[in-house]
């Protein structure tokens, strides 16, 4: 097991400068330049350009250029956006934001879809079951957007129910509503997973055997037959929380969260290359650790899987 | 412990006035259809039989007979849909289980009536230990406490002849052997003392060698607790080592039922003939095995008059018409054929 979780560790480091080069390379190559609009209705003074071009080696070739950026991310320091602001600064108040949000959102999806799949998928071809069939198909066709403003309309400015923004203190009570705008197309995902995987093991011998053994319902679905459903379900919701938090951008917007989809779109709308490499980097740890925490969780779930 | 156990289930509920036969487990005129999308399929068409403390019943027949369709109704685990009950009875201490709440069912499997699976594999929960899925049995039937459960479990693995018991409690069913798997699942179907257990071809997954040392295992454990076996199975040599009576089925009916030496001796069906006479014999070798001509037939069509007539080498017109009863021909032996007596009394 140690020396299982070593290689997986080991193996992250070259995925992750793969996909940082990557994302950098793409960035910065990205026609336009950089300095335009940043001085006013001027053109910026020729010092000043001389000066940021030094400061961030932009007369240099791409390969030297993310070389230095990523010695000094190795000492935590993300750079500074062409106005001096630190972005490591932007990060740290942008991010806690956001994970709140996708954590919010992955909860509704678990509890949520997770419940569904269930109910549906031990009586199948029931109201329930088309119920949720059809709403969840309704949930994967619409698009975020649409399911943000009209909740928000609805819920927020008709209704009356919620406010229709979240304030700056990010309560998790203000959170449920662009939490479920967020995950709403994975709570279908969810869902439908868990269903198609709670029906299968339904007829497994093993359930067959729980309830000739004399177990209360509850239990054999709750213990017997859940724990052996659960593998395809902690796969999606394990991959999902990093992409909730880099597709929270138009949720963000919606509802005036100031997160990273914000920090982001600013940042390419200005041109801080710099801001956007680093928000990315920050992501693409997240969609790694969590391949590597769903990874071990199968082994917690399904002894069968061995680290060898 | 087992007085106790004894003494809580003897008692019969005061719905249990069916009729004083005084029998243990008996199944009467049960019948079972699967609904299918093709049609109907007539699986169980009338099955009688039961099982007293202490004895075994075998159940004898190919697959498709219907033995574990009524082995599953007895338990409760049948898949509805697409099988449903239509008729019949299944009484346990002469109350009838068909019409007992879920609950009261529920309170039978594992304590009154047991089962074990052909495929111990599968039929184990693969991401539990063993030890645990035997403990569960203690402690959400029993309301015992952790480690006095594991202590029970761990003696459980010991009756069942499990080498390290203590060591192989963690383990999970993947990390045993065939055998070994298929003690575990004994080993937990005994765990509440039950009165009855189904064995459905608990051997039919297993080596040769194997199969000889789990039967001499339950027929052990058979004794010693002086429970009723049901041993459900399609291969005549595991059912005359422990038998007491047979019952042979076709076509969800049951066509043949006689104690063990009397059936092997003077069977009283041609298709308990054409079985016993499909056996490889050593003093035959060199000839061509001898077979029962043709197919089981097809249960959502099947053939008026005696289910078996196509295939029957005696069939006479009377057995395309009329469909034979399951009658006495002796003591404690009965056959569903229009020519039982001649059979019986041929020399």
């Amino acid at each position: 097991m140690g020396r299982y979780l070593l290689r997986r560790l080991l193996q992250l480091v070259p995925v992750f400068i793969g996909t940082t080069f990557l994302i950098y390379w793409l960035v910065w190559a990205v026609p336009g330049d950089p300095f335009a609009g940043k001085c006013g209705e001027r053109r910026c003074p020729d010092q000043y350009i001389a000066f940021m071009t030094e400061k961030y080696h932009l007369d240099q070739n791409v390969f030297v250029q993310y070389g230095n950026y990523m010695k000094n991310l190795l000492q935590g320091d993300f750079g500074q956006t062409f106005s001096q602001r630190d972005i490591g600064d932007i990060i740290a108040t942008a991010y806690p934001n956001t994970l709140k949000l996708a954590l919010v959102a992955l909860a509704i999806e678990a509890v949520i879809g997770l419940g569904a799949g269930v109910l549906t998928g031990l009586r199948r071809n029931g109201f329930l079951d088309n119920l949720v069939l059809v709403s969840t198909l309704f949930l994967i066709a619409l698009p975020v957007f649409v399911v943000g403003f009209v909740l928000q309309w609805l819920l927020g400015v008709q209704w009356g129910l919620v406010k229709p923004t979240v304030s700056s203190e990010m309560r998790w009570s203000e959170l449920i509503v662009p939490g479920f705008v967020l995950g709403s197309a994975s709570v279908a995902y969810i869902a439908r997973v868990a269903r198609t995987s709670i029906a299968e093991n339904r007829r497994a011998d093993y359930v067959r055997t729980a309830i000739a053994k004399g177990l209360p319902m509850r239990r054999v679905v709750g213990v017997h037959l859940l724990r052996n459903s659960l593998i395809p379900v902690v796969t999606l919701l394990g991959t999902d929380l990093g992409a909730l938090m880099g597709g929270a951008i138009v949720t963000e917007g919606i509802f005036g969260i100031n997160g990273i989809g914000r920090a982001v779109y600013r940042a390419i709308v200005t041109k801080e290359s710099a801001t956007v490499v680093g928000i990315v980097v920050v992501l693409v740890l997240v969609y790694l650790v969590m391949n590597l925490l769903v990874d071990l969780l199968y082994a917690a779930l399904d002894p069968r899987i061995r680290y060898e | 412990m087992s007085d106790i156990l004894v003494s809580e289930q003897s008692a019969p509920g005061p719905g249990g006035s069916g009729r004083p036969s005084g029998r243990l487990l008996e199944v009467d005129d049960l019948r079972v259809e699967f609904r299918t999308r093709d049609g109907v399929a007539k699986v169980i068409n009338g099955v009688t039989y039961h099982v007293d403390a202490g004895e075994t019943l075998a159940v004898l027949g190919e697959s498709g007979s219907g033995k574990s369709v009524t082995a599953q109704t007895i338990m409760g685990i049948l898949d509805t849909p697409p099988g449903f009950v239509t008729g019949g009875q299944v009484r346990f201490h002469g109350k009838d289980m068909l019409r007992m709440s879920d609950e009261e069912r529920r309170r039978i499997r594992g304590e009154g009536i047991a089962m074990i699976f052909q495929d111990a594999l599968s039929a184990l929960n693969p991401v539990f230990t063993v030890g645990f899925q035997i403990a569960e049995q203690f402690r959400v039937r029993r309301g015992m406490g952790r480690a006095e459960a594991k202590k029970r479990a761990i003696d459980m693995l010991d009756q069942v002849k499990i080498p390290n018991a203590k060591g192989r409690f963690n383990n999970y069913p993947h990390q045993f052997s065939g055998g070994m798997r298929q003690r575990a699942m004994i080993a937990m179907s005994l765990a509440l003392d039950p009165e009855v257990l189904i064995a459905d071809e608990p051997t039919t997954a297993l080596d040769v060698t194997v199969q000889a040392q789990i039967m001499d295992l339950l027929a052990e454990l058979q004794r010693e607790r002086q429970m009723g076996m049901i041993l459900i199975t399609h291969d005549l040599g595991v059912v005359a080592d422990v038998a007491d009576r047979i019952a042979v089925m076709y076509a969800g009916r049951i066509v043949e039922e006689a104690d063990v030496y009397e059936l092997y001796a003077k069977p009283a069906h041609p298709y308990t003939l054409g079985l016993i006479d499909s056996i490889p014999r050593l003093d035959e070798k060199g000839q061509q095995l001898r077979t029962i001509k043709g197919l089981p037939p097809n249960l959502m069509n099947i053939p008026p008059g005696c289910p078996f007539n196509p295939r029957c080498p005696m069939a006479q017109p009377v057995c395309r018409e009329k469909v034979p009863p399951l009658l006495q021909v002796g003591p404690a032996r009965a056959s569903a054929c229009h020519f039982a007596e001649e059979l019986v009394n041929r020399v």
